[in-house]
C-alpha cells in the first residue's frame, strides 16, 4: 500500500514512539553509565539470576501444564456460568498484585483456610513464603492467561475437523493424534515463553512472598541495592543483567507466540461429539471446579477479610487512595496521548512502530526504568518529590503494548474504511481526528484507558523505589501495613484497592461504549 | 475536458496504462473483467493512487500532484460512504466544510440538498435508522453540495437490489444533468452502461481504452470485451 495517501499524519505518532524509545533507551544509557563493570557480579547476584530463572521456569511449566486440561474442559463442555468463568479468566490481568497476594495468604498462608483444615486433620500447616509461594502467586496470575491462550488454540480448530473426527469414530487417543496434539505443539510453546517472560520481571510477588538470599529475583535485588544500600552502581549492574534477560525472552516470545489471548469469541461453543464417557466428563468437571475455586477463593477471601477493616480505615490509607487515583488518572492521560497517535501512525502504514513498542514494552522493566530515571533526576532535582509523576509515566509506558494491541486493529479498520472518503472530502489532520478518528475509536479507547487505569491503580513497582516515608500509593500503603503485621487494616485497604481498580476499569470501559454506534 | 495523458498508474505490483480524453458533462461507464483495473483507474483520477508516468488534466489544469481533497472530484465508494456516528445532515454538511463549521445559510443548503434527493426532514437521523437506498441518497446529497466538476462512482449501489439500483442510477443521471458534472462510473453490468452512460471506457489487460459510444460498443464488442460479456 506504499504511496497511498492517508488523512492523518504519522508524524505525531512517530514523535510519541520516539519519546517512549528515548525514555527507555535514555534511562538504559544512564544505567549503563553508572554501572561499575570493574566490580563484577557478586555471589548474591548470581543467586538472584538463578532464582529468577528457576521460578520463571517452574511458573511457566505449571501454568501451562495446568492450563491444558482446564482449557480442554472449557472447550468441550457447556454448563451454566461458562461464559462468566471465561470472562473471569481475564480478571487477574487487572487485579492488583498486592490484593491477590493478600487473598492467597488468606487461603494458603500459615493462618489461612488450607492450614486450618490441615491442623484440624492433625497435620502440619503449610508455609507460603519462599520459592513455592512465589510460584503459587505466579500460577494464580498466569494460569488464566495460559488457559485463554490455549483455549484460543482449541477454538481455532475448524468445526469441520471435529465433524470429520466424529465420523471416523475417533477415540481419545485418535483425537489427540489428529487434532489436539498438533494444536498444542503450535500453541503451547508460545504460552510457555509468554508466561516465562512475564515472570522474569516479577517484583511485587517476590517482594512480598520471596526475599532473603534464597528467594530474591533480579528486580528485587535492584530494589534492595537501591533502597537498602543506595548502591546505584550495583543497581545499574543488576539492571543490565535484567535487561539482557528480558530482552532475550521478549524476542523469543514475539517469535514463537501466535495469538495474544485478547481475542473475542472465546465463549463460542463448538459442537463436539467426543469425550462423552463418564470418566471424561468427570475429569473435565474436576478441572473446571478446581480452576474456578483456585481463582475465586482468594478473591472471596479478600472480600471477607476486608469488609471488617474497610469501616475503620485510617486517614493515611485514604490519603494513599487519593494518591493512587491521581497516579492512575495521570497515567491514563499519558497513555492515551502516546497510544492514540501511535495507533494512527501504525494504521497509516508505519508497521515498524508496533514491533518496536511490543519489544520495548516486553523487555522494559519498571525497576530498570525507575533506576535510570533516578540517576538522571538525582543531580538536578529531588527524585522523591517527583514520585507521583514518575510513577504515572512509568505505568503508562508499561501499559503501552497492551493499549496498542487493542487500538491498532480498530485504527486500521477506521482508516481502511473511511480514509479515502475523508480524503476526498478534504477532511485531514485535526478535522479528521476530531470528526472521525476519535469518535470511531471510542469503545477501544475506553477499554485501553480502563486497563491502563486499573494497572496503574494497582501497580507496586517503581513507586517503591521513589516514595519517601511520607508518600504512598494505596498498594504501597498496603505493603507497609503488611510489614507492620496490621493484617486487618491491610485487608480492608486491599478491598478498597480492589474496588478502585475494578471501578476505574468498569467506568472507563463502559464510558467508551455508552451510546456508541456500531 | 478530463485528459489522462500517457498515464501509468501503480497499484501495488500491477499497473494500468491510460491515454484518453473524456468530454465535459459526459456520463461514462468503466467496464471490464474484474481485476483488470477499473477501480485503479478511478482511484488514480481521485488521487488515491500515484500516477508514475504522464499527467491527469482537467480543462488544461494539471491535477497529477494535487491531493485528493483539492481535486475537482467527488467520489462514492463501494461501501463506507457515510459516517455512522454523525447525523444525516452532518454527513451531508461534510461536503461543504470537513470540520463541520457551517453557518445557517450552509445548513439551509444541506436541507435543500436532502429535500432534492427525497429525504427532506430526515437530517437529524443517524444512518443506521435509514434503509440502504436512503443511505445512498444521503451520499448523493453530499455529492450535490460538494458541487465538484467530476463525479466518480466505484459501484456504490452494488449492494442494492436491481430496481433500487436502477432508481439510484437514474437519480445520478438526473443530478449530473442539472449540475453539468462529468460522471465516471465503474460497473460490471453492461445494463448499467446502457441505462445512463452515453460512452464506455473498456479496461482490460492493464490498459484503459478511449471512450466509445455505449450502444455501438456493447452491440459490436471487440474481442476483449466479448470475452468478458460472454
Amino acid at each position: 500500500m506504499a504511496g497511498r495517501a492517508q488523512p492523518v499524519s504519522a508524524f505525531p505518532g512517530i514523535s510519541a514512539a520516539l519519546l517512549v524509545a528515548a525514555l527507555i533507551l535514555g534511562t538504559l544509557g544512564a544505567v549503563a553509565y553508572r554501572a561499575e563493570a570493574g566490580t563484577g557480579f557478586a555471589a548474591s547476584d548470581w543467586a538472584a539470576l538463578r532464582f529468577t530463572l528457576t521460578q520463571a521456569s517452574l511458573s511457566a511449566l505449571l501454568s501451562v501444564g495446568l492450563a491444558i486440561p482446564v482449557a480442554r474442559a472449557l472447550a468441550r463442555r457447556r454448563f451454566p456460568g461458562r461464559s462468566l468463568l471465561i470472562a473471569l479468566l481475564g480478571a487477574p490481568f487487572i487485579l492488583p498484585v498486592i490484593v491477590a497476594i493478600l487473598g492467597l495468604l488468606a487461603v494458603f498462608g500459615r493462618a489461612g483456610w488450607l492450614s486450618q483444615g490441615l491442623i484440624f486433620l492433625g497435620l502440619e500447616p503449610v508455609q507460603i513464603y519462599g520459592l513455592h509461594g512465589v510460584v503459587l502467586a505466579h500460577v494464580f496470575f498466569n494460569l488464566p492467561l495460559a488457559t485463554r491462550l490455549i483455549l484460543q488454540g482449541w477454538q481455532e480448530i475448524p468445526a469441520e475437523r471435529f465433524r470429520l473426527a466424529a465420523q471416523l469414530d475417533a477415540g481419545p487417543l485418535a483425537m489427540w493424534r489428529l487434532l489436539e496434539g498438533p494444536m498444542l505443539r503450535r500453541v503451547a510453546p508460545g504460552a510457555l515463553t509468554v508466561v516465562f517472560a512475564i515472570c522474569l520481571s516479577s517484583f511485587a510477588v517476590a517482594l512480598t512472598l520471596g526475599g532473603g538470599p534464597r528467594a530474591t529475583t533480579i528486580e528485587l535485588a535492584i530494589y534492595q541495592a537501591f533502597r537498602f544500600d543506595f548502591d546505584l552502581g550495583r543497581a545499574a549492574l543488576l539492571s543490565g543483567m535484567q535487561l539482557v534477560l528480558t530482552g532475550a525472552a521478549a524476542l523469543v516470545a514475539l517469535r514463537v507466540s501466535a495469538g495474544e489471548g485478547f481475542g473475542a469469541g472465546l465463549d463460542r461453543v463448538v459442537r463436539r461429539w467426543d469425550g462423552q464417557s463418564a470418566l471424561a466428563r468427570g475429569l473435565d468437571g474436576f478441572w473446571i471446579v478446581l480452576s474456578a475455586a483456585f481463582l475465586l477463593l482468594p478473591l472471596a477471601a479478600i472480600v471477607l477479610a476486608g469488609l471488617p477493616g474497610l469501616m475503620g480505615l485510617k486517614g493515611t490509607v485514604w490519603q494513599a487512595a487519593g494518591n493512587s487515583i491521581l497516579v492512575a488518572t495521570l497515567s491514563t492521560v499519558i497513555l492515551l496521548a502516546l497510544a492514540l497517535p501511535m495507533a494512527a501512525a501504525v494504521a497509516a502504514g508505519r508497521n515498524g512502530l508496533t514491533e518496536l513498542s511490543g519489544i520495548l514494552g516486553l523487555a522494559a522493566s519498571p525497576l530498570v526504568i525507575g533506576t535510570g530515571l533516578f540517576i538522571l533526576i538525582y543531580p538536578v532535582a529531588d527524585p522523591f518529590a517527583l514520585a507521583l509523576p514518575v510513577t504515572a509515566l512509568v505505568n503508562a509506558v508499561m501499559a503501552l503494548p497492551f493499549a496498542m494491541r487493542i487500538l491498532v486493529p480498530r485504527a486500521r479498520e477506521v482508516l481502511g474504511r473511511y480514509g479515502r472518503l475523508s480524503l476526498s472530502l478534504d477532511m485531514q489532520g485535526w478535522a479528521f481526528v476530531r470528526r472521525v478518528y476519535l469518535p470511531r475509536m471510542r469503545a477501544q479507547t475506553g477499554f485501553a484507558a480502563g486497563l491502563a487505569a486499573a494497572l496503574s491503580m494497582g501497580d507496586l513497582g517503581v513507586v517503591a523505589l521513589f516514595a519517601d516515608p511520607d508518600f504512598a500509593t494505596l498498594p504501597l500503603q498496603i505493603y507497609r501495613l503488611m510489614g507492620a503485621y496490621r493484617m486487618e487494616a491491610a485487608a480492608g485497604a486491599a478491598l478498597l484497592l480492589l474496588m478502585l481498580s475494578m471501578g476505574a476499569f468498569w467506568i472507563l470501559d463502559r464510558g467508551g461504549r455508552w451510546h456508541a454506534e456500531a | 475536458m478530463l485528459r489522462l495523458e500517457n498515464c501509468r498508474i501503480m497499484n501495488g505490483d500491477y499497473t494500468v496504462e491510460a491515454d484518453l480524453e473524456i468530454a465535459s458533462g459526459a456520463c461514462v461507464a468503466v467496464i471490464g473483467p474484474s481485476g483488470a483495473g477499473k477501480s485503479t483507474l478511478v482511484e488514480a483520477i481521485a488521487g488515491f493512487l500515484p500516477v508514475t508516468r504522464g499527467r491527469v488534466l482537467w480543462n488544461g489544469a494539471d491535477l497529477t500532484r494535487q491531493p485528493p481533497g483539492k481535486r475537482p472530484v467527488a467520489m462514492l465508494f463501494q461501501d463506507g460512504n457515510l459516517f455512522p456516528h454523525l447525523t444525516v445532515a452532518q454527513n451531508v454538511g461534510l461536503g461543504l466544510h470537513a470540520n463541520l463549521r457551517l453557518n445557517q445559510l450552509e445548513w439551509d443548503r444541506v436541507g435543500a440538498a436532502l429535500a432534492r434527493v427525497g429525504l427532506g426532514g430526515m437530517g437529524g437521523r443517524k444512518p443506521a435508522a435509514l434503509s440502504g437506498g436512503q443511505q445512498s441518497r444521503v451520499a448523493l446529497a453530499r455529492v450535490l453540495v460538494q458541487g465538484r466538476d467530476i463525479l466518480l462512482l466505484d459501484e456504490p449501489f452494488a449492494a442494492l437490489g436491481p430496481a433500487l439500483k436502477a432508481e439510484m442510477l437514474d437519480l445520478v443521471a438526473e443530478l449530473a444533468r442539472e449540475s453539468g458534472a462529468t460522471v465516471l462510473m465503474v460497473s460490471h453490468d453492461p445494463n448499467d452502461a446502457r441505462r445512463i452512460a452515453d460512452q464506455v471506457v473498456l479496461v482490460a489487460e492493464g490498459r484503459a481504452h478511449p471512450p466509445e459510444p455505449s450502444a455501438e460498443l456493447l452491440d459490436n464488442p471487440p474481442p476483449a470485451l466479448k470475452a468478458y460479456l460472454g
